[in-house]
């Protein structure tokens, strides 16, 4: 510590933050404004490293990816919605539902969470950005570039088709000589680093840029939530782009990895695939959770029933999560591999799942509840939720039933889980922040409509899809006899599935209407407990005006709880404005330990996310020359990333530094 | 006010070295990249204790040019590690030699490591232990690459004179990533050269 001593003197390298308040409109607030401002138009557009364009930007794309997906799901509803239809031909019916998995399960399910954990993160801990706010822009670039990557060959009717988790040998060059799985190797490989580099940041901003006191037991579960997915996707996203990648190899550059002639092993693909499969799927649903966990109890006008048992349920299913991979390579012969991946999972999940399940069922039962549309959606989702994990324990009860576990039961299930974990709280999650992402309330009438149609859809198109499963009809078929039985259920379930459709329809001629006309939100519409709705509707692009000081979990509802210590301190705090700063905490209580320099608005990110892109471009084309000229432009671009910068003080030359100026 | 927690304490600006978000970002890549050397490696043990080829094809490996080579990697890490002891005093010129030898060192190691590449009389299409090799030496022949590109950074940032011991993140972070190479080796070497030598 003696260096610091030494610097002491030098205000550049170590000073105490300016204490004070910055209400709108003092020239402490304009200068801030300033400060953190985007450049107008398309240099703004392109540039921008706000926490809060990005994860507009992720919500939106990503729902543009649910979107066609379930445009791809509702074509095989049509051509499953009789028997022996012709819609659609067998090479076409692969490719749907392989497009429509890998669209859900990679490009909408985990990026949405990713768009409402970049928005909310840092307004929900008191920070002015995340971690590393470049970072940010990055993985939001790469994740569209590796979206449209993944959709290059579907115009040429070549999509990928061996189903989302493209088994070898059917992936294989043997089976598949087309584009389409390279493409879909190459393409994953692309979106792993966009999860990598997102989940970094996420585990930074968790453990350094909370406000002060707000220690590690005071955060948000949609916090916790979003960490344990992405400890879960740093250790797991690697082994499934070096799947993809050996994959890759195999095809094209002649090894064998998973060549039974040169004693290559297939198996060797599919453990690699469920290390990374399992976790993932919980990655896809405790942030879908965390939104429950801290949306519900303002419409239950109470605090959460056993925040550290939610909590610590989060984690614990993170950690079986991983155990649960381990049954995959530990257990001998083939069984436990052929087992759903979803049915086994769910069989453990169920244990901390149900703590949560609980916690939100007390919280409504010990609560008042108010019947607006988002704790619908949420209410919703709990029921959804114990359906999906009454059919996950049978699917697991009866694990050496293949006839079963290769039915539409697993469908049913899958879209149990997923559709009612992930898009319902989703859903809800909109109706609820949109006044503070947009500065104004959704429609409520439409709102009701959009919940009670969308939620009659799903359970009239996928309830009946179980009766098929039991009825023995096997998932992944073009189409059937008319004298198998199935014809019903499936002519149900395919009404059902465009009811639900029409209800995403509602919600967002909903999104449009109130973009338009919706009234005007305060900052507070809903009376919520937590620091988002400290601010303005929308946020001022600096978030905080100052760092405010944290004394509870709830830091709006202290009055009427009292709960903390003391009180929280909103109104007065750090100033920090020399420059874009804000505050570095340390990891568990959140003591203040460092002034942090945040950069500014830079190009580097869209071109270093582009060059990657068009490196992928390369290697797929088999364009040498073209890859070795991007991989250097990489190269370049991330130099100019790195280069330290006097205004970050990551370095120490000659530092000009007017104060007085600073202040004017 | 929230109680017990002190306002009017001086605070480091910017990056300061381990407090800096840089270094909780690197520490961060360094767990998710030891990931994937960890699935490499099981790779290689799934499919050679499955192998009934005889493994490695070519006999057990020869000893004595890898092992020099993995000294080479270490003497380089400690290097850098001087360098970054030097600068911590202000000793520039310290730190700049040592950060150059650390970088020789480096280039070294990749020069005689091509070169066994070179020897070797199977490719990564002959055969399951040639893909498997050269995939896992190719990995970690692109991390030492990139880790030399970022030690010419460092040299020529500290020949600048942009560090001194009040600010020096980049050598600690850039230095981290450069340990974390060499650790590797020492799994990637002791799982192709050492373990043939147990079965
Ligand atoms: C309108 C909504 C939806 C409809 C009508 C629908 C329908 C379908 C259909 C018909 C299949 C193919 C079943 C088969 O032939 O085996 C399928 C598969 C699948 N769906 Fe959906 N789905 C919808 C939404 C979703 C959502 C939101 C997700 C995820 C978040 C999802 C994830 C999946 C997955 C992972 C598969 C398996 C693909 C494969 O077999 O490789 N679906 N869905
Ligand atoms: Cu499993």
């Amino acid at each position: 510590m003696t260096n610091v001593d030494q610097s002491m003197l030098d205000l550049n390298f170590c000073r105490v933050p300016e204490m004070g308040s910055a209400p709108v409109g003092s020239a402490a607030e304009t200068r801030l404004a300033r400060l953190w401002e985007s450049a107008p138009g398309w240099r703004g557009w392109l540039s921008t490293v706000d926490h809060k364009t990005i994860g507009l930007r992720y919500l939106v794309t990503a729902f543009i990816f649910l979107l066609m997906g379930g445009v791809e799901a509702l074509i095989m509803r049509l051509q499953l919605a009789r028997p022996d239809q012709t819609l659609l031909t067998p090479e076409q019916y692969s490719q749907l539902f392989t497009m429509h998995g890998v669209t859900m399960i990679f490009l909408y399910s985990l990026p949405i969470l990713s768009g409402f954990s970049n928005y909310l993160w840092p307004l929900m801990l008191g920070s002015r950005d995340m971690a590393f706010p470049r970072l940010n822009a990055l993985s939001y670039w790469i994740f569209l570039f590796s979206g449209i990557f993944l959709y290059a060959s579907f115009p040429l009717g070549e999509a990928p088709n061996a189903g989302w988790f493209n088994y070898v040998p059917f992936a294989g060059l043997e089976y598949n000589t087309g584009p389409n799985i390279d493409v879909y190797a190459l393409g994953m490989v692309l979106l792993g680093i966009s999860t990598t580099v997102g989940a970094v940041n996420f585990i930074v901003t968790l453990f350094r840029m909370r406000a002060p006191g707000m220690s590690i037991d005071r955060v948000p579960i949609l916090v916790w939530g979003t960490l344990t997915a992405s400890v879960a996707n740093i250790f797991a996203v690697p082994s499934v782009s070096l799947a993809f990648f050996m994959l890759w190899l195999d095809r094209q550059a002649g090894t064998h990895f998973f060549d039974v002639l040169n004693g290559g092993k297939p198996l060797l693909w599919q453990h690699l695939f469920w290390m990374f499969g399992h976790p993932w799927v919980y990655a896809v649903v405790l942030p879908a959770m965390g939104i429950v966990s801290d949306a519900l109890p303002t419409f239950c006008r109470r605090p959460l029933v056993g925040y550290s048992a939610v909590a610590l349920s989060t984690m614990a299913t993170m950690l079986l999560g991983f155990g649960v991979w381990i049954h995959h390579m530990f257990a001998t012969g083939l069984p436990t591999l052929a087992l759903s991946f979803f049915g086994a999972a769910s069989m453990v999940i169920s244990i901390p799942s149900a703590v949560a399940v609980f916690a939100w069922i007390a919280t409504i039962w010990l609560g008042r509840p108010v019947f607006t549309t988002p704790f619908l959606f949420f209410a919703g989702f709990v029921i959804l939720f114990v359906i999906g994990g009454l059919s996950g324990v049978m699917t697991a009860a009866v694990p050496l039933d293949f006839q079963l576990n290769e039915t539409y039961f697993i469908v049913a299930h899958l879209h149990y889980v997923l559709i009612g974990i992930n898009v319902f709280p989703v859903v809800g999650g909109i109706y609820y922040w949109f006044p503070k992402f947009f500065g104004r309330m959704m429609n409520e009438t439409l709102g009701k409509w959009s919940f009670w149609v969308m939620f009659i859809g799903f359970n009239l198109g996928f309830f009946p899809m179980h009766l098929a499963g039991l009825l023995g009809m096997p998932r992944r078929i073009y189409t059937y006899a008319p004298h198998m039985g199935w014809t019903a259920v499936n002519m149900v379930t395919s009404v059902g599935s465009f009811v639900f459709a029409a209800g995403i329809l509602i919600f967002l001629v909903n999104i449009l209407v109130s973009l338009k006309r919706g009234v005007p939100a305060t900052s507070n519409p809903w009376d919520a407990p937590t620091l988002e709705w400290a601010m303005p509707s929308p946020p001022p692009v600096y978030n905080f005006a100052v760092i405010p000081f944290v004394a509870s979990r709830h830091p709006l509802w202290e009055d009427r709880l009292d709960e903390g210590v003391g009180r929280s301190s909103l109104e007065q705090g750090y100033l920090l404005m020399e420059g874009r700063e804000t505050i570095g905490t340390t990891p568990l209580d959140a003591k203040p330990d460092i002034i942090l320099k945040m950069p500014d608005d830079s190009y580097t990110p869209f071109f270093l996310g582009l060059f990657s892109a068009l490196v992928f471009v390369g290697l797929l084309l088999h364009w040498r020359d073209f890859t070795v000229l991007m991989v250097l432009a990489c190269s370049l671009s991330l130099t100019v990333w790195m280069w330290p910068r006097q205004a970050l003080v990551q370095r120490v030359q000659d530092i000009e530094h007017d104060k007085e100026a600073a202040h004017g | 006010m929230a109680e017990a927690m002190q306002t009017a304490q001086a605070l480091p600006v910017g990056s300061e070295g381990k407090r800096s978000g840089g270094w909780w970002g690197v520490l961060a890549l360094i767990v998710t990249e030891g990931s994937l050397f960890g699935y490499l490696l099981f790779t290689y043990f799934y499919l050679a204790s499955q192998s009934e080829q005889h493994w490695p094809p070519d006999g057990l490996p020869e000893l004595l040019i890898p092992g020099v080579n993995t000294v080479i990697l270490l003497a380089s890490s400690v290097f850098v590690w001087v360098s970054e002891r030097c600068i911590q005093r202000s000793m520039l010129l310290c730190s700049l030699v040592s950060m150059a030898l650390a970088h020789i060192l480096g280039v070294c190691f990749v020069a005689i490591q091509f070169n066994e590449w070179s020897k070797t009389t199977y490719d990564m299409t002959s055969n399951l232990y040639g893909s498997l090799y050269f995939t896992i030496t190719g990995f970690h022949m692109l991390h030492v690459i990139v880790g030399l590109v970022i030690l010419m950074a460092l040299l020529l940032w500290i020949a600048l004179g942009y560090f001194d011991h009040r600010r020096y993140a980049a050598v600690t972070i850039g230095g981290l990533y450069w340990h974390f190479v060499d650790v590797v080796w020492l799994f990637v070497f002791t799982t192709l050269y050492l373990t043939p030598y147990l079965y």
